[in-house]
């Protein structure tokens, strides 16, 4: 299958990745041949066949509604790269 | 006999009575690493400090009288499981400051029957590989031939068992990542069943198909491990709440009638030599010991690969979206919102995972998502009717784990779709979701070792550990070792 560099940088943005000229030219390539690889499946009859999402099969899993304690503010913030106070700090997003 | 080179039950009995000191083995251990490490890889991060801790209490217990089987023995888990208070990577740059702030159940399972930690070990960059070339802390040598791969994902967790490192080690199996590496280390591996042994802290790959199971030196080992570990966890909602066997109990049940099942499209034109002669010779030791021989088919088994590598990069793709720069991990400087997620990953992730990110973007996006993703849920359907209609008639199947012994480093870095075909033997089963083991069956001409993979029915552990015990009280294979 043809997978373009205009592709490549497509799918990139949807992923929130940025790659260098040489890593487009290299996965347009390296993808093109694994979706070519997988148009196999398109040999296969498959109406009718319910897709699996989960190897076993469960309804919802419920837990007794009871409380108890969680990991607490500060472990949780531990691994901030940056905090102000109880948040979590990023850069500004509105102007 | 060194300590290093005792299986987890010679220790625990040396441990019990008082011959040595769990502080004495972890320190033998301790010792071994570092006289090895430098030639293997196995492990990111070793934590000798832990690791005396935890052996002192351990011979605390033991001096009043409580030797559980694991109370004092010397482990080490792939560095996917989180450790409380002890970096955690996962193999990636990504995470190369993380500390988690609790621990995974499977490790809280082992270290409350009284586990020693050693270490974190070397593994593929968030499971994603077959090689160990993916992670981004050095690659991992085979010990039988340090050119060689030792496999992966959990790479570190096969080499650090064949080179003696630790008793027995922690893995992750999403598409064979404990049998394949298993398998080219010459060690005992075993995939549980999806939902057997909790996921709870646990880093995600592809979540409907990554299990956790152990690595050890024998079959007897396996069972003491996947008892400790197997049960469910109200932490992990998809963990299934069935009744745990003793599997240590039947082990020695035999194989005399047992319906083994022989998938004619394992045993393909491409296998190698020497894994063909060593699965025609393990198909006699069983025959000799009464098991019955069945012919099946799996007629899917051609597109298994191809539905791996969609389903497993959609689930990889959204499960990835977390590693954003925000709450840890890498953040990389940058002046928007929206620059700081993209180049955060971007330097922070590898080249297989952003590959792998892309496919299942792609597979995921609008105007492909039924065309690859439902399409390929749709075959996995098939795959899973066509092991619960062969299970009609066997009760266990055997197979080859890979179509070659280990490969050479280097070797398929190169082509992706290569290295994802290596994996042809071991991903249906995950796809599947039932359980397989790799134990060790051979050697090459070359001196590599070769893996028997004998695949369960779900939540059947017990009859595949018993036929693999029986294997290997037949053979020798396990008992040879790495001259490391």
């Amino acid at each position: 299958m043809e997978m373009t560099v205009t592709d490549v940088e497509y799918v990139a943005r949807l992923a929130r990745l940025e790659l260098s000229m040489a890593e487009k030219e290299l996965f347009a390539g390296q993808m093109g041949a694994i979706l070519g690889y997988v148009e196999k499946l398109k040999e296969l009859d498959t109406d009718g066949i319910v897709p699996t999402s989960h190897a076993v099969p469960m309804e919802n899993s419920f837990r007794e509604d009871s409380a108890f304690s969680s990991i607490g503010q500060e472990k949780a913030l531990a691994n901030a790269p940056d905090r102000a106070g109880s948040f979590f700090a990023v850069p500004k997003v509105i102007e | 006999m060194s300590i290093f080179d005792m299986t987890i039950h010679e220790l625990h009995t040396a441990l019990k009575e008082k011959q040595i000191s769990s502080v004495e083995a972890t320190a033998a251990l301790l010792e071994r690493i570092e006289a090895v490490e430098p030639h293997v890889g196995s492990f990111i991060t070793v934590t000798p400090e832990q690791a005396l801790a935890d052996a002192k209490t351990a011979d605390h217990l033991i001096a009043q009288g409580q030797c559980d089987l694991l109370t004092g023995i010397p482990l080490a888990v792939k560095d996917i499981f989180l450790t409380e208070g002890i970096r955690t990577t996962c193999g990636s740059r990504i995470l190369h400051n993380f500390i988690p702030p609790y621990s995974a159940t499977s490790w809280e399972k082992l270290r409350d029957r009284g586990a020693v930690l050693l270490g974190k070990l070397n593994q593929d960059e968030f499971a994603m590989g077959s090689s160990n070339e993916s992670s981004a802390y050095g690659i991992t040598r085979n010990p039988w031939d340090t050119t060689c791969i030792p496999g992966g994902s959990s790479g570190g967790s096969a080499a650090a068992v064949a080179a003696r490192q630790a008793i027995a080690t922690l893995g992750t199996d999403t598409g064979g990542s404990i049998r394949q590496p298993a398998s080219h280390c010459g060690c005992v591996g075993l995939k549980p069943t999806y939902g057997r042994v909790s996921r709870y802290g646990v880093i995600a790959y592809a979540s409907s198909l990554d299990q956790v199971g152990p690595l050890t030196r024998d079959v007897a080992d396996c069972a003491v491990m996947l008892g400790a570990l197997a049960g469910h966890d109200p932490k992990d909602s998809t963990s299934v709440d069935t009744p745990v066997p003793d599997y240590s109990a039947s082990l020695r049940q035999g194989v005399k009638g047992l319906r083994i099942g022989l998938p004619k499209e394992y045993f393909i034109d491409g296998l190698d030599p020497d894994v063909q002669k060593a699965m025609t010779a393990a198909i006699d030791t069983y025959r000799r010991l009464g098991a019955e021989f069945v012919d099946i088919s799996l007629p899917h088994t051609d597109y298994a690969v191809a539905t791996y590598y969609l389903i497993a990069t959609a689930e990889a793709s959204s499960n990835l979206a977390r590693y954003d720069g925000v709450r840890f991990g890498h953040r990389a400087e940058a002046d928007g919102l929206l620059e700081m997620y993209t180049k955060s990953r971007s330097e922070g992730f590898g080249s297989e995972v952003k590959r792998r990110i892309m496919l299942g973007t792609y597979a995921l996006s609008s105007g492909y998502y039924d065309a690859y993703y439902v399409k390929a849920q749709k075959v996995r359907t098939l795959i899973m009717n066509d092991f619960s209609a062969a299970f009609a008639h066997v009760d266990v199947m055997l197979t080859p784990v890979a179509p070659t012994p280990a490969f050479k480093i280097g070797e398929k870095i190169n082509d992706p779709l290569q290295m994802y075909l290596s994996d042809i033997f071991t991903i249906p089963v995950n796809l599947a979701g039932t359980c397989a083991m790799s134990i060790p069956a051979g050697f090459s001409a070359s001196g590599l070792p070769i893996g028997l993979q004998l695949i369960g029915r779900p939540f059947d552990e017990a009859t595949v550990l018993r036929a693999g015990f029986a294997f290997e009280q037949a053979t020798e294979w396990h008992t040879r070792k790495a001259a490391i």
